[in-house]
């Protein structure tokens, strides 16, 4: 096995138990932005994407790299905006009158 | 500045990053601290966005900035939509996720095809399987939630032998891809299967069951961008993918727990088909319903108020006339509380941003677990578009398809209300005995109108 795949899974497992003890935390109040937070990290593939479409190796690489530029990006941007929409409704006590 | 040391800032800003994503979430556990978790995603991914603007690697940036324009404007009307519509918006960014991981996948197969070890080509092929699937399957689980396809599981005779064939002809592709990478026409055949299994995974599934659904997919868009880090060797990938594809993961288990199933029911069980056997106990079964102005004064003569709300109260737009309602009643010093069940609306947490929406105060909003305690106690129970979470079928009747689902104890309380438009089984099809118990009033007609006429009743909601 490459010594690049052991170290990544090492930060792998590491990782998810992070994820794990944190998301348990997470009051049920919250999984609707939860969800949409976590898919707004999970958009970082756009820095993938970037590379792909930026190499300008074939065509064919190119226009999937900038495809997949555009799907990612518009999760992060989409993402961290709905979830402040969300999160700013969540108001305790009486609102304005 | 040379090539190796500017490699080593760019990966001070990929860390930087991950510690921002992991405070991220941290904060995001409380209402009080969760929009300056929003704040550190926020700034984390920027900068790593613009440290890989920096990249020695990159030679054209005519593509990156029109892909970045584009997905801006695509992005923003997302975050727009109405938060009736964020469970259909949350399915589609997972297909966005998931197709991108697939596509950076098929990519790196093509730059790299003539010199991929074994052990590479397997992870890419496992990758962009999974994130082939993920994505037509959350575009199928988006188009039943926007109700351009029927919410009803489609099902046939043999539909799991089928899908599994399916699965495996995917995965036998890809080993035969393993033994000799070099076959630049049977990749795409992989791709092309691994993209109908997506479609055949999800079809069977039916609307209530969205929310397991939603959770999985999350889950599944997240494991793949992990597994992208592995073929990319990026560790920022990895930690994103495994915190994405854990909190899809614990927000399934959570969904299954709340309906008393597995995972494999959910994917398998069609779940949703009209039961035959519930015919039983046709005798003469007395159904009481009242008018918006009875039930107007026994809300007002109560003490205690709980409102059960459904997925019915989301299609009816009636959660604002439900916080007037809550206004109005609280203003008659009646203590309102609303019990969320975890499967209530169609995707996790659904319900709570409904009524914080419509500016019901978070903490008047209760689990299921922190409630349930507490019907006995209540006064009024009053069920808006809710059904089989509230179903006492659960916990009495072994025959029932619901039986070991948690559910809302509303019949404990003195007086249940239910709003209900007629007396026609719910989604599931499951007859609930609720209905017929001596201290449980049927309240006939849409969800919207009747909340309204009670709260006319009540004298106004904003006096």
């Amino acid at each position: 096995m490459p010594p690049d795949f052991i170290s990544n899974l090492y930060v792998f497992i590491l990782a998810g138990f992070v994820g794990f003890e944190l998301i348990k935390k997470v009051s049920p109040l919250l999984h609707t932005p939860l969800m949409s937070l976590t898919n707004a990290l999970d958009a970082i593939v756009v820095v993938a994407a970037i590379i792909i479409a930026g190499r300008h190796e074939t065509p064919l690489t190119t226009a999937l790299g900038a495809v997949a530029v555009a799907a990612s990006f518009s999760n992060m941007v989409g993402g961290f905006f709905i979830t402040d929409r969300m999160l700013r409704m969540f108001k305790t006590g009486r609102p304005k009158k | 500045m040379t090539t190796a040391a500017l490699q080593q800032y760019l990966d001070f800003a990929y860390i930087a990053a991950v510690v921002l994503f992991i405070l991220s979430l941290k904060w995001l556990s409380s209402p009080v601290s969760a929009r300056r978790g929003v704040l550190a995603g926020e700034i984390g991914a920027a900068l790593a966005v613009t440290a890989t603007l920096f990249n020695p690697e990159l030679v054209q940036y005519k593509w990156i900035v029109i892909a970045l324009i584009i997905g801006a404007g695509v992005g923003i009307p997302l975050g727009m939509v109405k938060m009736t519509a964020v469970p259909q918006r949350t399915a589609l960014s997972h297909a966005f996720g998931a197709a991108s991981a697939a596509m950076i996948g098929i990519a790196e197969y093509y730059v790299h095809t003539e010199h991929l070890t074994r052990f590479e080509m397997g992870e890419i092929a496992l990758e962009v399987i999974i994130g082939s699937l993920t994505f037509t399957g959350s575009l199928i689980a988006a188009g039943k939630l926007q109700e351009i396809l029927p919410q009803r599981p489609i099902v046939y005779r043999g539909q799991n032998i089928v899908s599994l064939s399916i699965l495996g002809a995917a995965l036998a592709l890809a080993i035969v891809l393993v033994i000799n990478p070099v076959q630049h026409l049977l990749f795409p055949v992989m791709v092309v299967v691994a993209l109908i299994f997506g479609v055949m995974l999800v079809t069977p599934i039916g609307g209530a069951d969205m929310p397991t659904v939603i959770s999985l997919l999350n889950s599944y868009a997240g494991f793949s961008a992990a597994l992208l880090g592995f073929v990319l060797n990026s560790k920022v990938l990895v930690v994103s993918g495994a915190l994405d594809g854990s909190s899809g993961f614990i927000l399934s288990v959570i969904m299954c727990k709340a309906m008393n199933r597995s995972f494999t029911n959910v994917m398998f069980g069609a779940f949703g088909q009209v039961q035959a056997s519930a015919e039983k106990g046709k005798e003469e079964r007395v159904v009481r319903s009242a008018s918006a102005e009875e039930a107007a004064s026994i809300l007002e003569a109560a003490t205690r108020v709980v409102v059960v709300p459904g997925y019915g109260m989301a299609v009816a737009q009636a959660q604002h006339k439900v916080r007037e309602l809550y206004d109005s009643l609280t203003k008659r010093g009646v203590d309102v509380r609303f019990a969320i069940h975890p499967v209530a609306g169609r995707m996790p947490g659904h319900m709570n941003v409904l009524l914080a929406e419509a500016d019901v105060p978070y903490d008047h909003l209760m689990e299921m677990d922190d409630i349930n305690g507490d019907f006995p106690q209540v006064d009024v129970a009053l069920v808006i578009g809710a059904n089989d979470v509230t179903n006492p079928a659960a916990k009495t009747d072994k025959s029932s398809p619901i039986y070991g689902m948690p559910v809302l104890d509303v019949e404990r309380s003195h007086t249940v209300m239910v709003i209900k438009r007629s007396m026609n089984p719910g989604f599931a099809g499951i007859d609930n005995p609720l209905y017929y118990m001596p201290n449980t009033l049927m309240l006939f007609g849409d969800a919207k109108a009747f909340v309204s006429n009670i709260v006319k009743e009540l004298g106004g909601g904003h006096g």
